[in-house]
């Protein structure tokens, strides 16, 4: 089948969809390529190149799948293909509109910018591959404007102190900016809401300024709102820095939301003359109050605001080449036969994370993403003392007719218990219960540890024993007595045993 | 506060410390944590239990069980240390016999204190004699089961027995029929608690315990032990009912239900049904329909290849399996994998669920040769990557890895969820000779253009690359 890249026609738009090494990749995938002339102009990519790596040149609109960066102008969707695909950047939670259009083709749309944030889907995540790109142009736009170096000299010529840099919001874009920065030779200071960054941030040379409030932790990987007590602690931090410092990088944004407001006017102006702020969140809003998107600001007491929203694009060829690998790496997602045959498979999370409109139906938000695998069949429940085994794959008809049916046996065998059994059926059950539920996300590297633990809890029957012992002549006592010797070897020799395999598990250093 | 309160009011906080122990223990951030709890829900239980026995004894009595305490703790501590990573899997089947043969002695002992003495005992009153006798019957039959079950996987794993599945005629009507024979002696027991038939509950059980595990082949062990651990979890729990005990009641079934949990979690992953692995199904099947005997050129390659694949890989992924283990190579895999690492390439293991003898086996010998989990996967996180992986390296793992299991739908093992590492650019299978795997199968992947083998001795290759590289 066909994958088509069109020229994109949006403005100021400089990448393309695929560069002739990511069509060298797509070729390998059985894929024919069709790339409309001129596409890779603007980020140095030649025709002639794409034609060398083996792509045609001509109208991409009629391919199978087009590959795009942006989401094309509506005269170009017309010009799709009847159950075509077509991948590109839709910001599906800001364009609710746009999807509702997208729905009424009959086209799929998979969003390259809706990737799962889990490690399987890293390698075609075009958020990060952007953002990464857009931290380290935005210090590179903050050079240009600033009037000073940015490392520390002493010359013959006087002393030069190094120039500070805050970088606010420590994410793949904020990561990029602190790295570009102290590799310029600045003095690099970062905040974020999330402390477990810190050690990211002292990684790549800066210094993490913490917010000391208590915060909840992260559990998607992606910066949540804050609360009251810090965001009054995180302004005190930024009025305190803007004074200071002389550049300014935010990259603050919350998924969904309007970007968060981090220095207020009054912090602006008492900033320096001649200081840079960069708010790559402009085109969100704005972490900076007086930022214009797409403008460069002058202030009246002289700092330079930077509202730039196409940084990544900046990088032409870089970004094309980044966006065009993250690209190649869903084809192989799609293409598992490496026939050039696109199969979409909804029940992967990646895939069906990405599909935001699907027969004629808008298709996002995705289910959330399950944290394990779905727990399976309970186990039924014991009837006696002897373990009753979950069905295997049992029909729902069937699973029901068998719980069914424990649950008659347990009432029956309760019901004519005497009191006393039934006491401690009731404890039995709930017991039983609470085990199979206490271990359901067991990691499973946890197996052999736990098993071992579970083994030396079973000592317990040591109980038994001990209450036997020396109450009724001599043979209880010397059974009782090589009871507790049996299960005491147990209980040490399991603790002990688990204690010794956790002391291995060690984790690496974070990557 | 009575003795007797103060001892339930410390059973129902051993209790709690035991569900935090099984919580903490499912994941890695608590699970040393876990291990606290275990330890301290013990103490509070044995605690408590021998201040509530000594009311009642002289103080040789209570010294006595003290000194038993110390002496099988000693013993556990001293196998404990010096056991071998490798030997984990072992020393677990052996352990769970010991909870096994202890629950039938507690069993006995009941017997011998209530049905023994006739009408002359005042243990239990006479109305309850009959549940009393059931739940001796009952105690002593999962006790022993779990107790000669467990010396037979110990054995099969120590190499002291043959693994290989034990095939009687009729092997389904002889379980069948030890389960109907318990249920009958049982009632008669109840209605004339004799000595005869309490021996006759006794050797039943024991047999059956025997001839399940002795039938079931040396594959599916990992779901065997599994299992055992939660028969003495149930094993537990019969004796708690017998005694009126509540803890022992709550942790036995606390074990039992995990486990069996536990084991159904492996036998998805095997693909296999819970019911026919307890039963002995799966080793036998796989005589008749081996049509895996394909054959074909394989390729030999030395160290130093090896080495100059790896150095040019821009990504590896070790996938380990029991010859690793038995190798004891786990330790040059990893100074292997770190120096990859240092040198910018990207390594990671792939685990099958049933790698090894026990669920999560290769993960603490990895674990003790101080791999980093987190490069260490399960096979469904990383089977889609493998494609675009440069090398792949098997060492000592065969069945896992068989591509038999998703093309042939003759062969054994089909349908068992395997690695898909023919995918990768290369693979390296280490071996010691063109030998068939646990499953008795012979392996395509060996044959394939993409495979080349090294044969010999895994940790010595291993070196021979570290050398190389």
């Amino acid at each position: 089948m066909r994958i088509g890249v069109p020229r994109e026609t949006r403005d100021r738009e400089t990448r393309v969809a695929a560069t002739p090494a990511t069509v060298i990749g797509l070729t390998n995938l059985g894929w024919s390529v069709t790339v409309e002339p001129g596409a890779g102009e603007r980020a140095s990519f030649p025709d002639d190149a794409y034609r060398e790596a083996g792509a045609d040149l001509g109208d991409p609109w009629g391919a199978d799948v087009v590959l795009a960066v942006n989401t094309p102008a509506s005269a170009d969707l017309d010009r799709l293909a009847d159950g075509a695909t077509l991948v590109c950047r839709v910001a599906p939670a800001q364009n609710a509109d746009l999807l509702a259009s997208l729905a009424e083709r009959p086209i799929t749309v998979l969003a390259t910018d809706a990737v799962p944030r889990i490690s399987r889907a890293q390698s075609l995540d075009v958020l990060s591959s952007m953002a990464n790109i857009a931290g380290y142009r935005a210090v590179i736009e903050a050079a240009h404007h600033f009037g000073r170096f940015f490392t520390g000299q002493v010359t013959a010529a006087g002393k030069v102190p190094p120039a500070k840099v805050l970088v606010a919001g420590a994410g793949v874009a904020g990561l990029a900016a602190i790295g570009a920065a102290s590799s310029l030779g600045a003095v690099v200071r970062a905040t974020d809401p999330r402390p477990e960054v810190a050690e990211q941030v002292r990684s790549l040379g800066g210094e993490f300024l913490a917010v000391e409030v208590e915060q909840e932790a992260s559990t998607d990987g992606y910066a949540r709102a804050t609360s009251e007590a810090y965001d009054a602690r995180a302004a005190e931090i930024y009025t305190e820095q803007a004074a200071d410092v002389d550049i300014v990088v935010t990259t603050a944004l919350i998924p969904g939301r309007a970007a968060p407001r981090l220095l207020t006017a009054a912090d602006v102006a008492a900033m320096k003359p001649g200081s840079v702020i960069v708010d790559m969140a402009a085109g969100m809003g704005g972490n900076v109050e007086g930022s214009v998107p797409d403008e460069v600001v002058v202030t009246d007491n002289g700092v330079i605001i930077v509202g730039d929203t196409d940084l990544a694009a900046r990088l032409p060829a870089q970004a094309s080449q980044l966006y065009g690998t993250n690209l190649v790496n869903l084809l192989k997602l799609l293409t598992p036969e490496k026939d050039g045959e696109l199969v979409l498979d909804l029940d992967d999370v990646v895939q069906r994370g990405m599909t935001v409109v699907h027969d004629r139906a808008v298709t996002w938000p995705p289910p959330p993403v399950p944290v394990s695998a779905a727990p399976a069949p309970p186990v039924a429940e014991p009837t006696a003392s002897t373990p009753v085994t979950a069905p295997a794959k049992a029909s729902p008809g069937r699973r029901y007719a068998l719980i069914g049916v424990a649950l008659a046996l347990l009432f029956v065998a309760t019901a004519f218990a005497p009191a006393e059994l039934a006491t401690n059926l009731t404890v039995f059950v709930l017991a039983v219960v609470i085990g199979y539920y206490v271990i359901g996300k067991v990691h499973h590297a946890l197996h052999t540890p736990l098993m071992s633990v579970t083994n030396a809890i079973s000592g317990v029957v040591i109980v038994g024993a001990l209450l036997q012992f020396g109450q009724h002549g001599p043979a209880v006592s010397i059974l009782a007595f090589i009871a507790i010797l049996l299960a005491s070897i147990n209980i040490v020799g399991g603790f002990a045993v688990t204690r010794r395999m956790l002391a291995m598990f060690t984790k690496g250093p974070a990557q | 506060m009575s003795p007797e309160t103060a001892a339930t009011a410390a059973y129902i906080v051993a209790a709690l410390l035991t569900v935090m122990s099984l919580a903490g223990l499912s994941r890695h951030e608590t699970a040393r944590a876990g291990v606290v709890y275990g330890i301290a829900g013990m103490t509070v239980a044995l605690v408590a239990t021998v201040v509530l026995a000594a009311g009642s004894l002289e103080a040789g009595a209570v010294a006595l069980l003290v000194a038993g305490f110390v002496i099988g703790g000693g013993i556990g501590l001293w196998r404990a240390r010096v056991v071998e990573m490798t030997g984990m899997p072992e020393l677990i089947a052996l352990l769970h016999s010991f909870v096994g043969l202890a629950a039938v002695l507690v069993g006995w002992n009941g017997y011998l204190e209530v049905e023994a003495e006739g009408a002359a005992q005042t243990t239990v009153a006479p109305e309850l004699l009959g549940i009393h006798s059931v739940e001796v019957g009952v105690g002593v039959f999962i006790g022993a089961v779990t107790f000669t079950g467990s010396i037979v996987a110990y054995g099969k794993l120590s190499g002291r027995f043959k693994s290989r599945p034990l095939v009687l005629p009729g092997k389904n009507v002889l379980n069948l029929g030890a389960l109907v024979a318990f249920a009958a002696l049982t009632v008669a027991f109840t209605i004339t608690p004799a000595l005869g038939l309490m021996i006759a509950i006794t050797a039943v059980a024991l047999a059956l315990g025997w001839h399940l595990v002795a039938s079931i082949g040396g594959g599916d062990m990992p779901v065997v032990v599994s299992m055992l651990n939660s028969y003495s979890g149930w094993a537990a729990a019969a004796s708690g009912f017998l005694l009126d005990n509540t803890l022992l009641i709550v942790t036995g079934a606390l074990v039992g239900s995990s486990g069996a949990y536990l084991s159904y979690v492996m036998c998805t992953a095997m693909n296999r049904s819970f019911l026919s692995v307890i039963a002995g199904g799966f080793g036998v099947e796989s005589g008749t329909a081996s049509s895996g005997t394909e054959d074909g050129e394989h390729r030999e390659v030395a160290a130093a290849d090896v080495a100059e694949m790896l150095a040019e890989a821009s990504s590896v992924v070790i996938v380990p399996g029991y010859g690793m283990a038995v190798a004891q190579a786990q330790y040059g895999v990893a100074e292997l994998t770190r120096k990859l690492r240092d040198q910018g390439v990207d390594v990671r293991f792939g685990i099958h669920p049933v790698a090894c003898r026990l669920p999560g086996h290769m993960n603490v010998l990895l674990a003790e040769a101080k791999v980093p989990y987190d490069v260490v996967l399960e096979m469904d996180e990383i089977n889609d990557d493998l494609a675009a992986t440069s090398v792949v390296l098997v060492i000592g793992a065969n069945d896992t890895v068989n591509p038999a299991a998703m093309e042939d739908p003759g062969s054994p093992i089909a349908g068992m969820p395997v690695l898909r590492v023919w995918e990768a650019k290369n693979v390296v299978v280490f071996k010691r000779s063109m030998a068939v795997g646990y499953a008795g199968v012979q392996n395509p992947l060996f044959f394939r253009e993409n495979t080349s083998m090294i044969f010999g001795d895994a940790r010595a290759r291993v070196e021979d690359i570290l050398k190389e590289l």
